[in-house]
């Protein structure tokens, strides 16, 4: 059985490329954004009003080193998929760059347009999620996988026959008569990607972005799909961008890994490294959250609470500090995490919901994202003993790390919450993770205690 | 509960919840009847989590629904099943209907298709109770349905909110919470956290392991995921072409399978500790037409000669596991002739026949 492969030896690779292909990455993103303007109504936009702003890439830097394969994870809304979209000009860059190496030598993908653009993907290709929805129904697999020779005006006739043919058995379609005339919804969801793999390749291109290849397809041809890339890797010379959120088949393809939270990297390194020392909370629970099939092995109690939230509106401070379980006093506490702890002290506990619900008043105005918070409509020393009664049940609960005072002020309690910072990427042992567990200069595993 | 519930056949203490005996679902195509479930046989006993695992097309999520009675017209039931002694099959369409919900229920994978995005949830939970129990109070729905809801984790304070206004994964739980509100005996979740994220799906499975503490419900767990299955499950059943080839303890079942079909499953199985790829050649069959002998020797790398000819008898094995499959047999102790057990040579594989 085929075992994992050797990873390509990074720096060499980087010193000594091909004659013709210039020196360096061949893809790499500065400080990359994608942010999308939420359009408000349009009484709200003739009055100015404050418009919305979703950051789905906020800041990414990451580099694609030629032949390796670098998996992108994180979960739905982390950016990974925009990011994808990005590499190929698919979704519009609003700041930051990315550079294209390849046999034209240096390009800069974020500034092209139109025909240009259109070029690009004869070198950087794109494999879908979900095979069903990428192939045209109505054309047969010998159109589809043929079409991008046909747009580009690479090959007509005989040409285009015999190139369609060899991608074809490239990708394990053959013998290649039983499949060319037929439609997709003929073939079973294995063999569709493989005819979506045929087209990516064809062009011959350099890198394929690979957007979730195998999670639409059964367990039993996940493998033989992944196999599939690799022997086209190697026999190619193409280098991946994997996008997924299973983090064990990336673990087993990829060379490098990029977790993605809210729009952002928050670690990035080797694989190995990743998995052997995970430093990022998330990333942690990210690991511990996969269900294995090994009985020995059980999901943990302090996973992860909530979900990702919502890009529009991001947490303060660390975007991932709401969730995590390691948060301390400066990861960026505000008044939204308040009213997820009340929640959570009336979900939990099963405490007596109406009353305290009636003496700590409407909760909306905590929505809008503060560093002071003021509560309650009842007696404010009632409230104030319903806040510590709170904070008593449950003590390790993180938030009240980051309460610098809870106090009355006579009428209200006001809850003040202590200043936090946005963490920035920065080395730490092999990788670099953005956590303000590890500060600047934090060396190896100093600040990895748990 | 209500007069509703008092015409029950009182459960036998200590029995199965269900018993299904040799059950056969098919449906009429123009190509001839799909055998989808192929005489399948289990009990299920209260509080019992049990997963259902297979490939696309193998006939879980038929099993799933054949088992609710909720098949589409054309489709056909056929054996025996019981739920607390009941004898489903002979029921009339009225009753069975008046059982779904109150002591029969189902999750389904897509939450966000299943709520009314016009109605609150508080709302969905009055709908839920009123159409089982006609007179319960207003006070009482609020108190049971804040319950079921505080169970699965959704604060009180969301309770008048509407669909949109939650996440994925909070969807997922008020659906699981609007199945459960009722109490039913019996619930079928079909994939349910397929569409979810890793943490969220990781929240999922915890609580649904939890169940049993607070409800005594059973529970078939239609998934592809092993890991799942492995967290949250009692007992496995791997289902392939229609039947189910092994059926045991989880723990057991993973750390020893005994039927070829099952160990391929396990080693195709990308997991943290995978160091190689492995995968199973070939697609499942046909289901109007599936290959004689063991359904599985096509794509198994054990087959026998006997494999091609002879179906497997369903062995009781050591650990609590029940296996249909020749190699187990002879694994166990069991002689055959040389013939018999000559290796079947493999028809050759096409590499993209596959499922």
């Amino acid at each position: 059985m085929p075992t994992k492969p050797e990873s390509p030896d990074l720096s060499q690779e980087d010193a000594g490329p091909g004659d013709d292909v210039p020196p360096g990455p061949v893809i790499e993103t500065d400080g990359l954004e994608v942010h999308y303007r939420l359009q408000g109504g349009a009484l709200a936009r003739v009055l100015g009003l404050r418009t919305r702003t979703v950051k789905a890439l906020d800041g990414v830097t990451v580099q694609l080193h030629r032949g390796e394969v670098l998996g992108v994870v994180g979960e739905s809304g982390s950016g990974k998929t925009t990011l994808g979209r990005a590499l190929l000009g698919l979704a519009p860059s609003t700041q930051g760059s990315i550079t294209y190496r390849g046999r034209d030598g240096e390009r800069l993908v974020s500034h092209m347009k139109g025909a240009e653009l259109r070029r690009l993907r004869t070198d950087v290709q794109m494999v879908f999620q979900d095979p069903s929805a990428a192939l045209n129904p109505s054309m047969t697999i010998e159109q589809a996988v043929g079409h991008p020779l046909v747009v580009h005006k690479i090959a007509r006739g005989a040409e285009l026959r015999r190139r369609v043919h060899e991608a074809l058995e490239r990708v394990g379609l053959a013998p290649v008569e039983r499949f060319a005339s037929k439609y997709p919804s003929d073939l079973s969801g294995g063999q569709k990607q493989r005819a979506v793999i045929a087209r990516a390749i064809i062009l011959d291109p350099e890198v394929l972005v690979a957007d979730e290849p195998i999670s639409m397809l059964d367990m039993s041809v996940r493998a033989k799909i992944l196999q599939l890339m690799l022997d086209l890797k190697r026999d190619l010379g193409l280098s991946y961008v994997y996008i997924t959120h299973d983090l064990a088949s990336a673990k087993y393809f990829c060379d490098r890994i990029a977790i993605m939270y809210l729009g952002r990297v928050v670690e990035i390194g080797p694989t190995e490294e990743i998995f052997a020392n995970p430093r990022h909370p998330y990333t942690k629970a990210l690991l511990k959250a996969i269900p294995d099939p090994d009985p020995e092995r059980m999901l943990p109690r302090d996973l992860p609470r909530g979900e990702i939230p919502d890009a529009a509106e991001p947490p303060l401070g660390c975007s991932f500090h709401p969730r995590c379980p390691e948060a301390v006093a400066a990861c960026g506490w505000e008044s939204r995490d308040l009213r997820v702890v009340l929640d959570q002290h009336w979900t939990e506990r099963g405490a007596d919901f109406d009353t305290e619900r009636r003496l700590v008043g409407d909760l909306d105005h905590l929505d809008a994202p503060s560093k002071r918070a003021t509560l309650g409509k009842g007696d404010p020393a009632a409230v104030l003993a319903l806040m510590e009664g709170v904070r008593a049940e449950n003590p390790d609960e993180p938030l009240w790390n980051g309460v610098r005072s809870m106090e009355s002020d006579g009428s209200k309690v006001v809850v003040e919450f202590e200043e936090g910072v946005d963490p920035a990427l920065r080395r730490a042992g092999g990788v670099d993770v953005a956590c303000v567990l590890y500060p600047d200069g934090a060396g190896s595993d100093t600040a990895a205690s748990d | 509960m209500t007069s509703l519930t008092k015409d029950q056949t009182p459960a036998r203490p200590g029995g199965p919840v269900l018993e299904v005996r040799d059950l056969r679902v098919w449906y009429g195509t123009d190509r001839g009847p799909v055998r989808a479930v192929d005489g399948v046989t289990f009990d299920l006993r209260p509080g019992e989590i049990l997963g259902l695992v297979g490939e696309s097309g193998c006939g879980k999520s038929t099993l799933g629904r054949g088992l609710l009675g909720l098949l589409p017209e054309g489709a056909a039931r056929d054996g025996e099943l019981r739920f607390r002694g009941k004898d489903m099959l002979t029921l009339r369409r009225r009753e069975q209907y008046r059982m779904r919900g109150s002591e029969l229920g189902m999750i389904f994978q897509e939450p966000l298709t299943r709520l009314n995005p016009m109605m609150r949830i508080s709302d969905h939970f009055a709908e839920t109770l009123r159409a089982h129990e006609r007179r319960i109070s207003k006070a009482d729905v609020e108190q049971r349905s804040l319950e079921a809801l505080r169970v699965m984790g959704i604060p009180p304070t969301r309770f008048r909110a509407y669909p949109h206004e939650f996440s994925g994964g909070m969807r997922q739980r008020i659906m699981i919470a609007l199945a459960l509100v009722l109490r039913p005996a019996f619930v079928v979740a079909d994939e349910p956290t397929t569409a979810l994220d890793v943490l969220v799906e990781a929240q999922i499975i915890r609580i649904l392991h939890n169940l049993r503490a607070t409800y005594d419900t059973s529970m078939l767990l239609i998934t592809h995921n092993l890991g799942i299955v492995a967290e949250a499950c009692d007992r496995v059943a791997v289902m392939y072409a229609g039947k189910v080839v092994e059926i045991g303890p989880a723990r057991e079942v993973f750390s020893n399978p005994q039927h070829s079909y099952t160990r391929e499953l396990l080693r195709s199985t990308i997991s943290l500790s995978t160091t190689g790829l492995n995968f199973i050649d070939g697609a499942p069959p046909d289901l109007t037409d599936p290959p004689s002998g063991c359904h599985f020797h096509p794509r198994c790398p054990d087959a026998m000669q006997i494999c091609a000819t002879t179906e497997p008898p369903v062995r009781d094995l050591p650990g609590g596991v029940r296996a249909a499959c020749w190699a187990a047999e002879v694994a166990h102790g069991r002689t055959l002739d040389e013939d018999a057990r000559r290796p079947l040579p493999r028809e050759a594989i096409s590499v993209a026949d596959e499922a």
